[in-house]
């Protein structure tokens, strides 16, 4: 490989980074509330609200159900009133957090349903109000599965932050279909390849690590 | 210091002044027809019922519950699994709501409580569970500090009351100690440590010794014992093992599908319990007779050879009427050899059953009650030989 070509490499790499890492702060930081509010409002739960339920999680299906690559076009309308553009990295970053944040609330969702009842209701005999229940019982007992959770969710975001070259984002899963296969630079194609299985390995290992050591007390 | 030794903890639990006051019946309004507001720690069940609606229709798990748990008791709830125990429990801080009938905390009707109202009678009413319910999160401290640090205590105070509290449960030097690296009876200490933290003036147990075993059982009772006459709080317990409600308890209720069979002081209800389902649950703790004596036992006196009388002696626990084996002796006038049986001391009343047998001449059965030497007797037949 040239060493321009490791430098677009290297800027690919960046790309992927700050795409995948902004997409998964804002899912992270929409997620969590998401998920608590669909546990809480569900039936049995301290602030049961069906109606609101089912209308929340409906659309929390419906975007789960569409395809990142058909959302990355039906968005664009919102993705210009949003970052004035519907090309680049930041275009990108929008449709990405909005396919995100449903599926990793999804899995929040269900590591916060499996907190025990009798924790919840221990905290109620306390004297809790329901704040004190999702600030110090539901959020923390089901720490280790959201982090478990939320690292799946960075890993199908660098999946599909691969597609994202469809608005011109860039990233290694455009530079590997740009050189890779419409050039057929095998060579870059490989480079891409393995720097996608160290990334995603990083990110597994890290996710695990910090499940085990809260795991362990 | 031992778990059980309260005096050095208990120095410093007797409530602040301040504490006690707001905690003091307030005196009933002049010329008010409500009765006196009770002490602090009462609860008062008047005609409660719960129904649940499920898909076979309506199920009734409490029905007509009219009960009076005085202050600084220690009332016993025992139950087979589905009576209705731990429903009843819950109603007393809301965790449940009773669909009839009112439950009265201290002469307070708590179905009226807005959620202000409820997070301050939650305040009053410590609870502990079967399965412990700590947060595994959450080091031992910070599991006993929760209830203080979310009223919106003081770090300070928060820390001085936790450390009272351990020490009080004698779990010292756990401190930073997370929940899933204790024994099961250690894990209820801190349960313990945590449902006292607000000074309430009732403590629920759940099941609290049903996880455990003999011997910490017997450790977490003694604590539990000590802490009521230390503390004076009301204690409602819920078990379904007879053994603990006559280890800890003054009085108790015996509750079967959703009603009360019966209640009293334990001692008499163990003493005569007039109710199947009771009696169900005093077997384990029963001295029935021995099968080879079963097999034996003759209704009729048989026509030849020698043999013996097997008498059953019952004591209820009622009067003063205790086993003076060297009167029964003597008026049975002949040998007496007691074959099987036990009693039991509970709150100064003996009860219990005995199994004798005797000569074949002698005076009735009938008569060991007219001497008031027990409280029942009865021939249950007869042995050839020796027994």
């Amino acid at each position: 490989m040239s060493p321009i070509m490791y430098e677009r490499l290297w800027e690919a790499f960046l790309d992927t980074l700050v795409m995948v890492g902004a997409s998964g702060l804002i899912a992270l930081v929409a997620g969590i509330p998401l998920a608590v509010l669909l546990v809480l409002t569900s039936p049995g739960g301290v602030l049961e609200a069906p109606r609101f339920n089912r209308i929340a999680g409906g659309i929390v299906n419906a975007f789960r159900a569409t395809p990142f690559i058909v959302l990355l076009v039906a968005l664009i309308p919102l993705t210009r009133l949003i970052t004035g553009t519907t090309i680049g990295i930041w275009a990108a970053v929008v449709p990405l957090s909005i396919s995100a944040t449903p599926f990793f609330a999804r899995i929040a969702e269900v590591s916060l349903r499996e907190v025990e009842h009798g924790l919840i209701e221990a905290a109620q005999a306390m004297g809790c109000r329901r704040w004190h229940i999702v600030r110090h019982v539901l959020l923390p007992e089901a720490l280790p599965g959201i982090i478990g959770g939320f690292t799946i969710t960075l890993v199908s975001m660098i999946g599909a932050s691969a597609m994202a070259g469809a608005v011109g984002a860039g990233g290694l899963g455009d530079l590997a279909i740009r050189y890779g296969y419409q050039r057929f630079d095998t060579t870059v194609m490989i480079a891409v390849i393995v720097v996608l299985i160290a990334l995603v390995s990083l990110v597994q290992f890290a996710g695990d690590w910090w499940v085990r050591r809260l795991r362990a007390r | 210091m031992s778990a059980i030794d309260l005096t050095l903890g208990a120095k410093s639990y007797f409530v602040s002044p301040q504490a006690a006051a707001q905690r003091l019946p307030q005196a009933a309004p002049a010329g008010s027809t409500e009765p006196a507001h009770p002490a602090a720690g009462s609860v008062r069940f008047e005609g409660v019922g719960k129904t649940y609606h499920s898909s076979a229709g309506p199920v009734a798990a409490l029905s007509g519950i009219e009960l009076e748990i005085p202050a600084g008791s220690i009332f016993g709830i025992i139950g087979r699994s589905g009576a209705g125990k731990s429903s009843l429990l819950r109603t007393i801080n809301r965790l449940e709501r009773p669909t009839e009938g009112r439950v009265r905390v201290d002469g307070e009707d708590i179905a009226e409580l807005d959620e202000n109202g409820l997070v301050a009678l939650r305040r009053r009413i410590g609870m502990i569970f079967q399965h412990f319910n700590l947060l595994s999160a959450k080091t031992v401290f910070d599991n006993v500090a929760l209830p203080l640090r979310v009223a919106g205590v003081r770090e300070s105070q928060v820390r001085q009351r936790v450390n009272e509290l351990l020490e009080l449960v004698g779990l010292n030097g756990k401190e930073n100690t997370y929940p899933g690296r204790l024994s099961g009876g250690q894990k209820q200490r801190v349960g313990i440590a945590r449902a006292l933290v607000h000074h309430p003036e009732i403590l629920l147990c759940d099941e609290a010794t049903s996880a455990l075993d003999p011997e910490t059982t017997q450790s977490i009772l003694a604590l539990l014992r000590d802490i009521n006459r230390q503390l004076g709080l009301t204690v409602v317990l819920i078990t379904h093992e007879m053994g603990v409600i006559r280890e800890i308890c003054d009085q108790v209720l015996v509750l079967e599908q959703g009603q009360i069979a019966e209640t009293g002081p334990v001692w008499a209800v163990f003493g005569e319990p007039r109710h199947d389902a009771t009696r169900a649950l005093l077997r384990p703790l029963e001295h029935d007779l021995p099968q080879d004596l079963l097999q034996r036992l003759l209704q009729q006196a048989p026509i030849s050879g020698p043999y013996q009388r097997v008498l059953e002696l019952v004591f209820t626990g009622q009067g003063r009427i205790e086993p003076d084996l060297d009167r029964i002796a003597s008026l049975l006038g002949s040998r007496v050899r007691l074959l099987h049986g036990g009693v039991d001391r509970i709150q100064g009343h003996t009860h219990g059953r005995l199994l004798i047998a005797t000569g074949p001449q002698g005076p009735a059965a009938t008569e060991l009650v007219q001497q008031q030497l027990c409280h029942h007797a009865k021939e249950l037949g007869y042995v050839a030989d020796h027994v």
